[in-house]
């Protein structure tokens, strides 16, 4: 693909009379991996969700993979995966047929066999037939990620995927990101880890208040002054900025 | 579509919930009106296509308050949507799965229905089960839409029978005259007229929820 991913001109959303984005302009190349930072209630899973789809913008034009969503989005939902909070998984269901599920709603070729090696992927091989309310939250998470690849989307959104992950299943999310990056899809990350997202990331954007206030690359040697710019744009108000222990330098 | 009916048949296979309420709720409202009535009195027979449409939709508005609620674990239905299928897609598949299970649900009262209202059924089953089928479609292709917009809300129990039951109405009353004239022997074709109102009916709300629910789920 040579053309962006993602392209918003002056994207806003409402939600009641609440406005939870105004004028966001973005642009995302195949191959970028995107960290978006922000305060709490600054629009960021906002802006994931309306780049899934699942939300239409109030204001402004969406285009992804540089057609606009004359269709409601059912055609790039194909090539979008969203990782959220929520693992999108049926508790009564176990971690195969939830993916067989998901894989038969997004005809996943050799689903049998893809399931299976995804499940591997995310350590998950020993819990496959067990119902996934008898899983801790961190295997759900897993699981949920592994629901995320089984299409291998062009466009991966993760809203704060290191959560509720342990050690080792950061590292496995880490790698399977930089596997997926390096088979061309473009992501955009939210979170509060910022050692995680100068480790994952080239570029940042930063969100207060529903507006985009900052975006340029990021890089390593410059990690303390991108901590003092998101301090000053965002009044030193956010307590959320976490250092991640495991991931800092 | 046929992923989604296979996903929603697979749940209820393993849980039984759904199934098991309406079926219990359906066979105790049967049960408590039948014993409403005289067994020798006329009125009873008179009475009975009224108390089985009255369990037909206690049992279904139950059935229909489950029907989101899997969807609502884990926030599935954010899953459903991210998908790449039509929202229309959607409400049709869960409209087809609620059909299902109160079809299935109604195979089992029935039986008891005539058993408990000891009616001559032999000459009037078609009837009955036609009526029971067309009445069931449009109470499915109702309540699906209210239960995905009622699922959203706190007080589910109650919004649900209050959005359904003012709109069934019309369906409901004509299904106890088809099922009033069958049983008492009198041909299909005199109630043709009953029959084509839920047929319309049926056809007017699918449409209705297929082009409404994409708003229904919105946020």
């Amino acid at each position: 693909m040579s053309g962006p991913v993602v392209e918003g001109r002056g994207v806003g959303r409402r939600f009641a009379g609440v406005t939870a984005l105004r004028d966001v302009d973005l642009s995302v190349a195949a191959g970028e991996a995107v960290a978006v930072f922000g305060p709490n209630g600054a629009g960021k899973t906002t802006l994931l969700r309306l780049l899934a789809t699942v939300l239409r913008p109030s204001a402004g034009t969406l285009r992804l993979f540089e057609r606009p969503l004359e269709d409601g989005g059912a055609q790039a939902r194909r090539r979008i995966g969203l990782l959220s909070h929520r693992s999108f998984l049926y508790p009564d269901l176990t971690p195969v047929e939830n993916l067989e599920f998901y894989a038969r709603m997004f005809r996943v070729p050799q689903a049998a066999a893809r399931v299976r090696d995804l499940l591997e992927q995310v350590g998950l091989a020993g819990w496959a037939h067990r119902p996934l309310r008898t899983l801790s939250r961190g295997m759900e998470q897993r699981c949920a990620l592994a629901r995320v690849l089984l299409h291998e989307p062009d466009l991966l959104l993760l809203d704060e995927p290191f959560s509720g992950l342990d050690l080792d299943a950061g590292t496995t999310l880490s790698g399977l990101l930089q596997r997926e990056r390096a088979r061309g899809s473009a992501w955009l990350m939210t979170t509060h880890e910022i050692g995680r997202a100068f480790e994952l990331c080239t570029r940042a954007l930063i969100l207060v208040r529903g507006r985009l206030v900052w975006d340029g690359a990021i890089n390593t040697a410059q990690r303390d002054q991108f901590e003092e710019r998101y301090r000053t744009l965002t009044h030193g108000s956010d307590l959320a900025l976490s250092h991640h222990a495991g991931a800092d330098p | 579509m046929l992923a989604l009916i296979r996903k929603d048949l697979q749940i209820e296979f393993r849980t039984k919930e759904t199934l098991a309420s309406l079926l219990l709720l359906g066979l105790l409202t049967l049960v408590v009106l039948s014993f409403a009535f005289d067994p020798a009195s006329e009125l009873r027979a008179e009475a009975a296509p009224g108390a089985l449409w009255v369990a037909v939709l206690f049992a279904g508005v139950l059935g229909l308050n489950r029907s989101f609620l899997s969807e609502r674990d884990n926030d599935c239905l954010q899953g459903l949507l991210l998908c790449p299928i039509d929202r229309g897609t959607i409400y049709l598949a869960k409209t087809i799965g609620n059909f299902v299970f109160m079809l299935a649900a109604q195979m089992v009262i029935v039986p008891i229905f005539v058993f408990f209202f000891n009616l001559p059924i032999s000459s009037a089953l078609g009837g009955v089960l036609l009526s029971l089928a067309l009445g069931l479609l449009g109470l499915a292709a109702i309540g699906t839409l209210f239960a995905a917009i009622a699922v959203r809300t706190r007080a589910r129990e109650v919004m649900l029978p209050l959005l359904i039951v003012p709109l069934v109405v019309p369906l409901f009353i004509a299904g106890v005259q088809v099922t009033a004239h069958v049983l008492a022997g009198k041909p299909l074709d005199t109630v043709l007229h009953w029959l084509n109102l839920m047929g319309g009916f049926d056809a007017v709300f699918l449409v209705v929820g297929w082009l409404a629910f994409e708003y229904a789920v919105e946020e």
